[in-house]
């Protein structure tokens, strides 16, 4: 996409007003000892009950993020509210509703998955309860690794554990930091479905991952953040709406020197020496396939043959390639 | 401010039950070890000795050993369990979980002291076996015990959030505290040592501790209980003073 029109589209108003907000980070900051800026003034506010997925590049400030709101990282300025309560000074109770499951596997390899998960929900200041840590790992297909020791178990139940500990609790908030990332794509599905379960129990979630999609199966919303800052905050359909473009190719018997004056509405290229002309526009919701069926017919009207015509549709990662490649240059943290 | 209680007794729970999973590292191997110092200097060479302050040589090493043993399990315990989360990374639960600097003492610190007070009666009825004592003052030797317990807990504590790998975590109980103990008359009366070395002595502060202990037991001690008691909890006092900065600046915690 031209990076001119990408940024003339992200400096727009983002239109949805976010309703019954049950995140909100204003102006949020984290410069590390060494002078690494991982977050530069960030905005986001989150909706009850969505799932809210974040991507960015690696080293893009998204777990950062999570850990200043879970309490892991000491922000260097700014504010956080969740659930209504300065996070601050209400961090008891802030922390008591939140869950994490983090990017990599750390937990004692020695104990049992159910005194693990057992040991979770005791540190976050509730009663012993075999039932709901029954409940929990047969919602997880864990219940048979109840007495296994987590070292025994593969990759995938391990990650599983880790979500178990942060359900332990029932937390109204989670934060999953890349909950697919190495695991196969049968699991990967699997989780998803446990997310979207989780969901329809009104967990409010908040996803970070690479996979483009992920963001596309499992979010309501999407944020995209590069060096720190959010380039992009809107559901994701008005994403695609506002940000998603068709390609068409069109293969035509004589090359061409120039795209035919009398086309000039159509945004179009020639390539391949004049054999292909290529149509790149549209907005996502259709218009870019209504202009090129009527640039297919003003071309047969103009008598310019074509032996093929190809349509694509970009997707989320396009839009999160053009993005982080080319972002709006004033980096304003939007994330309403 | 709402305590985390259960939070704590989690923490607490959960470190014990580590130290339990680990009985053999933990608890046998600290016991066998003093066992074999009783056997060595208490049964063998202690009977070739003579008396310290009317008080046989067997009688007089069991509360320097005692205390040998509750400084490194203390320091061990609490530097180990609190690094062990930091090196894996599941110190992330304890940092996002409802639980302050209270509760994460209760927590960790209790436990290593718990560890270590088991350990001491454990060894004190060991040496039972090999050698005769007394103890003049009980109830003074079960608070010094808990008391040393406690500072060095937290002493260990702040080590295993001081280091930032295994040689660090060894380096303070072997090279520091063991030495320390072992020169401050774990195995003799500060009397004995002539100047300038008694003068000496006199800087190292574990003489204090092990001359406290000693006085529980048999009465006798270089020093005042009062000056040893003094020491210990202006330790503690140190301790816990250090332990509230790390946890409100978040150093080597939440950097």
């Amino acid at each position: 996409m031209d990076a001119t029109r990408l940024q003339k589209r992200c400096k727009q108003p983002f239109e949805a007003p976010v309703s019954d907000p049950i995140l909100d980070i204003r102006g949020l900051s984290k410069t590390y000892k060494g002078g690494t800026t991982a977050l530069a003034g960030v905005d986001l506010t989150i909706r009850k009950g969505e799932i809210f997925a974040l991507l960015g590049p690696n080293g893009a400030g998204k777990t950062t993020l999570i850990g200043a709101v879970c309490g892991l990282v000491r922000p260097s300025g700014g504010s956080i509210h969740a659930f209504g309560l300065d996070a601050t000074r209400h961090w008891r109770d802030v922390r008591r509703r939140i869950g994490l499951v983090p990017q990599e596997l750390t937990f004692d390899m020695f104990a049992q998955v159910e005194r693990s998960v057992a040991y979770s929900r005791g540190m976050f200041g509730l009663p012993p309860s075999r039932e709901r840590i029954e409940e929990v790992l047969r919602s997880l297909s864990l219940l048979d690794k109840r007495k296994a020791k987590i070292r025994e178990l593969s990759g995938g139940m391990k990650r599983r554990v880790m979500i178990a500990k942060a359900l332990a609790h029932d937390p109204e908030l989670l934060f999953l930091d890349e909950p697919t990332a190495g695991v196969d794509v049968e699991l990967r599905r699997d989780m998803w479905r446990q997310i979207d379960a989780l969901r329809a129990r009104g967990v409010t979630i908040i996803l970070t991952t690479h996979y483009i999609e992920e963001a596309e199966e499992m979010a309501d919303r999407v944020g995209v953040i590069d060096k720190g800052r959010i380039l992009l905050v809107d559901d994701k359909a008005a994403i695609m709406a506002r940000l998603g473009r068709t390609e068409a190719r069109i293969a035509l018997t004589q090359p061409l020197a120039e795209p035919p004056p009398s086309l000039g509405a159509f945004p179009l290229t020639l390539e391949e020496e004049g054999h292909v002309l290529v149509y790149r526009g549209g907005d996502g919701t259709g218009q870019g396939k209504r202009d090129i069926a009527e640039l297919a017919q003003a071309l047969t009207r103009l008598g310019i043959a074509f032996t093929r015509l190809d349509t694509r549709e970009s997707s989320l990662e396009d839009i999160f390639v053009d993005l982080v490649e080319s972002p709006p240059s004033t980096g304003t943290g939007t994330g309403a | 401010m709402n305590l985390n209680l259960r939070g704590a007794l989690a923490i607490f729970t959960n470190e014990l039950m580590r130290a339990f999973r680990t009985a053999f590292g933990s608890i046998i191997a600290p016991v066998l070890t003093t066992s074999l110092y009783f056997i060595v200097f208490g049964a063998a060479i202690g009977g070739e000795i003579e008396e310290i302050d009317g008080i046989s040589y067997g009688a007089f090493i069991v509360p320097g050993l005692l205390m040998l043993t509750l400084l490194s399990e203390s320091t061990s315990n609490a530097s180990f369990g609190i690094y062990m989360p930091r090196f894996t990374g599941a110190i992330y639960e304890l940092l996002s979980a409802p639980v302050g600097v209270a509760e994460t003492l209760i927590g960790f610190v209790g436990a290593a002291a718990v560890k270590s007070l088991i350990l001491a009666a454990i060894i004190l009825a060991t040496a039972t076996l090999f050698v005769d004592y007394t103890i003049v003052h009980p109830f003074y030797a079960i608070g010094f015990i808990m008391l040393v317990a406690a500072a060095f807990s937290l002493f260990g504590f702040i080590l295993g959030i001081w280091a930032d790998g295994f040689e660090k975590l060894q380096i303070v109980p072997l090279l520091v505290l063991t030495p320390l103990t072992f020169l401050g008359g774990t195995f003799y009366s500060i009397e004995m040592l002539g100047d300038p070395w008694r003068t000496v002595a006199m800087f190292n502060p574990i003489v204090y501790l092990v001359n406290g202990l000693r006085w529980t037991f048999t009465g006798a001690s270089d020093f005042p209980i009062g000056l040893s008691l003094g020491m210990t909890f202006a330790f503690l006092a140190g301790c816990v003073l250090v332990i509230a900065v790390i946890f409100r600046t978040g150093w080597r915690l939440r950097e």
